[in-house]
């Protein structure tokens, strides 16, 4: 078995009142893109951070190609934090001269404008950008030293719909080159999208890691059913089902769909507006943590 | 290493240049300060005396009289004194006449020469005095200290008047010089710390060094250009006195902004608080702007108040500048100056770089 381009090897991140990072390891292969999914202080980011080689370990280690973060590292990274400010007055163009010159190698600064679809925009202060043509732009930054490893730190939050697409096929483009891609993210559809492995991480720990359609198997080999919560009487709550309940709705996870419904009937729960699913990720973190994934 | 150096100094140039504010407030503030200066105190000169005292004699005779003579009006006073001593107190003692310490002679001729004061006086048995027989003032002091002491001993001096504007120039250009340096570099580190900008260059191959050299040689030729730009602009304009060498100014300008773009690193290399940091650069500041003799001189202040002036770079900066300027100065006169400025250059850049955090 090859080398993981990137292995993680129990980590943990202490502060005076908090342990953010708790014995997390995992390993990134050469080429895929990994996931790293979890609600607001879950401590990804810390892990990322850490990854990156701009946050010291209480303890672990974090090895490139088999060794500890050197200096080629971070000639060989590309990083596209979730909000990144660059100097004002600059032209988009300039902006990403300007890290081209902290790098030996790298692409050449028509390449990478045009790979990312920055060509129109290149004389444009960068200040005057549309969210999807900022993220673009942080793109063409973080691949500017054609890296061999790129960190996607939740590079599509904030964005409408259509950006968010159009960004998400710019990063297929750059899988399809074979590039190893850290992605951290709050959208399971992202995810599912991108990644061909994820880890989910809650309260500073690993609680699953796979490729995502093998956990969803490996974790429900049901269907999922929602209710308004309103609709769902105090009474039932008693009913023998799986029930998860969330702020706006209830969630009933079954194998036997048909005998499940003939139990809510029996017991008077209106189905008017039941909706009937397979489980995605979400559905996932609420089954292994019990709470809402974006808390 | 030079290239990714060059790489952050255009960049940040560039951002300098196209800050339409921060040029207005660098070259078009200090340009109308001066105008506004030149036309307030271009006009006759104040009615006020002003004799150095040598402050060898000060211990015998100078003190009591000083006081008196600095508190009011008061009429010369009558109390007893050592015989061939009272002439001097006497004159010592005159109203509507300012008497300043001078440390030495040489000091004291040159602001004879320049007529920054109108008699030097050394008090003793006879006294001796230094006047300018180009001064006006001069002549009319030099009559009230015969008509006190008609044995007091004559030494005469020449030399043209420095005007007001001649004198306020350099402070002028020293005082813009650091606020450039110190709010240049000082807010815009901290607003790279505040905004993240720092924490993505750390992702990068850059190292603090690097970094930091490239905002102090930004920042340098930006205030030695400006520097530059203001010298032969007013020059230009209004013209003003300049009787030393053009080199050794420069050499001034590039150690003072050097010394000043260290302290604005220092303060800012830790902090992420625009508060903290303004108030630090404030703190700064003002004593510099206001105990270095820029709009006046600090000759009649007490002691203790110029020894706390000597240390601030902006001292010794202006200091060097107006002896260069006003009156001709060469290295070896300016030497302890230039070294001082050198000595608090290393001595905050090791600080800032060593207390350097990229990210808040």
């Amino acid at each position: 078995m090859s080398t993981p381009i990137l292995e993680v090897r129990d980590l943990v991140k202490q502060y005076p009142a908090l342990t953010a990072v708790n014995g997390v390891s995992f390993a990134v292969p050469e080429g895929s893109c990994f996931g790293l999914l979890g609600p607001n202080g879950a401590g990804k980011t810390t892990i990322v951070e850490i990854m990156e080689g701009i946050l010291a370990p209480t303890s672990g280690e974090v090895l490139y190609r088999g060794e500890p973060l050197r200096a080629r590292f971070q000639e060989e990274a590309g990083i596209l934090f979730q909000e990144t400010a660059l100097q004002n007055f600059l032209t988009v163009r300039q902006s990403v001269a300007m890290f081209r010159g902290l790098y030996r190698r790298g692409l050449d600064i028509d390449e990478v404008l045009k790979l990312c679809s920055l060509e129109k925009l290149a004389r444009r202060d960068n200040r005057k950008l549309s969210g999807g043509q900022r993220q673009r732009m942080l793109l063409a930054i973080a691949l500017v030293n054609d890296p061999a490893v790129l960190f996607l730190d939740e590079p599509t939050t904030g964005l409408d719909p259509q950006a968010r697409r159009n960004f998400w096929a710019l990063v297929q483009s750059i899988k399809a080159q074979r590039k190893t891609i850290l992605l951290t993210t709050h959208y399971m559809e992202e995810a599912e999208v991108l990644c061909d492995e994820i880890a989910i991480v809650d309260r500073g720990r690993i609680v699953a890691q796979g490729p995502p359609q093998r956990l969803l198997k490996e974790h429900f080999a049901e269907v999922l059913l929602e209710l308004p919560r309103q609709d769902f009487p105090p009474a039932a709550r008693r009913l023998p089902m799986q029930l998860i309940e969330a702020s706006d709705r209830v969630e009933i996870t079954t194998d036997d769909l048909d005998g499940t419904l003939r139990t809510l009937i029996s017991a008077h729960v209106p189905l008017k507006n039941l909706r009937i699913r397979p489980p995605n990720l979400e559905d996932l973190f609420l089954e292994l943590t019990g709470r809402e994934l974006r808390s | 290493m030079m290239r990714r150096l060059l790489a952050v100094w255009h960049a940040r140039n560039l951002e300098f240049l196209r800050d339409r504010g921060a040029l207005f407030f660098t070259l078009i503030l200090p340009l109308s300060i001066i105008i506004g200066m030149a036309i307030i105190f271009g006009g006759p000169p104040r009615p006020l005396f002003k004799v150095g005292v040598l402050s060898a004699h000060r211990a015998a005779a100078a003190p009591p009289a000083l006081r008196q003579s600095r508190a009011s009006n008061q009429p010369p006073g009558r109390g007893s004194c050592p015989p061939g001593r009272c002439a001097a107190d006497a004159f010592l003692r005159e109203r509507y006449v300012q008497f300043i310490r001078v440390a030495s002679r040489r000091e004291g001729l040159m602001d004879v020469r320049r007529q920054r004061i109108d008699m030097l006086f050394a008090p003793g048995d006879p006294p001796r005095y230094w006047v300018n027989t180009d001064s006006p003032k001069g002549y009319i002091i030099q009559r009230l200290l015969l008509a006190a002491d008609p044995h007091a001993r004559r030494v005469q001096v020449r030399g043209k008047a420095v005007r007001y504007i001649d004198w306020l120039f350099p402070g002028i250009l020293a005082m813009n010089l650091m606020f450039s340096c110190l709010f240049g570099v000082g807010y815009i580190v901290l607003r790279y710390r505040q905004s993240g900008f720092l924490k993505r260059l750390h992702a990068t191959p850059l190292t603090a060094f690097e970094f930091l050299g490239a905002q102090v040689l930004s920042r340098l030729s930006i205030t030695v250009f400006i520097t530059a730009a203001l010298y032969i602009g007013v020059g230009t304009l209004i013209g003003f006195h300049d009787s030393g060498s053009v080199l050794l100014l420069l050499l001034l300008a590039v150690l003072g902004s050097l010394s000043m773009i260290a302290l604005g690193l220092t303060i800012s290399a830790r902090f992420s608080s625009e508060e903290l940091v303004n108030g630090l650069l404030n703190l700064l500041t003002w004593p510099m702007m206001l105990l270095s003799g820029v709009w006046f001189s600090l000759a009649g202040a007490p002691k203790w108040v110029q020894r706390v002036a000597d240390a601030l770079p902006l001292t010794q900066l202006l200091h060097a500048a107006r002896a260069v300027m006003l009156y001709g100065a060469g290295f070896g006169q300016i030497a302890p100056s230039l070294i001082y400025l050198s000595v608090i250059t290393l001595v905050f850049l090791v600080i800032g770089a060593w207390s350097f955090r990229w990210r808040i």
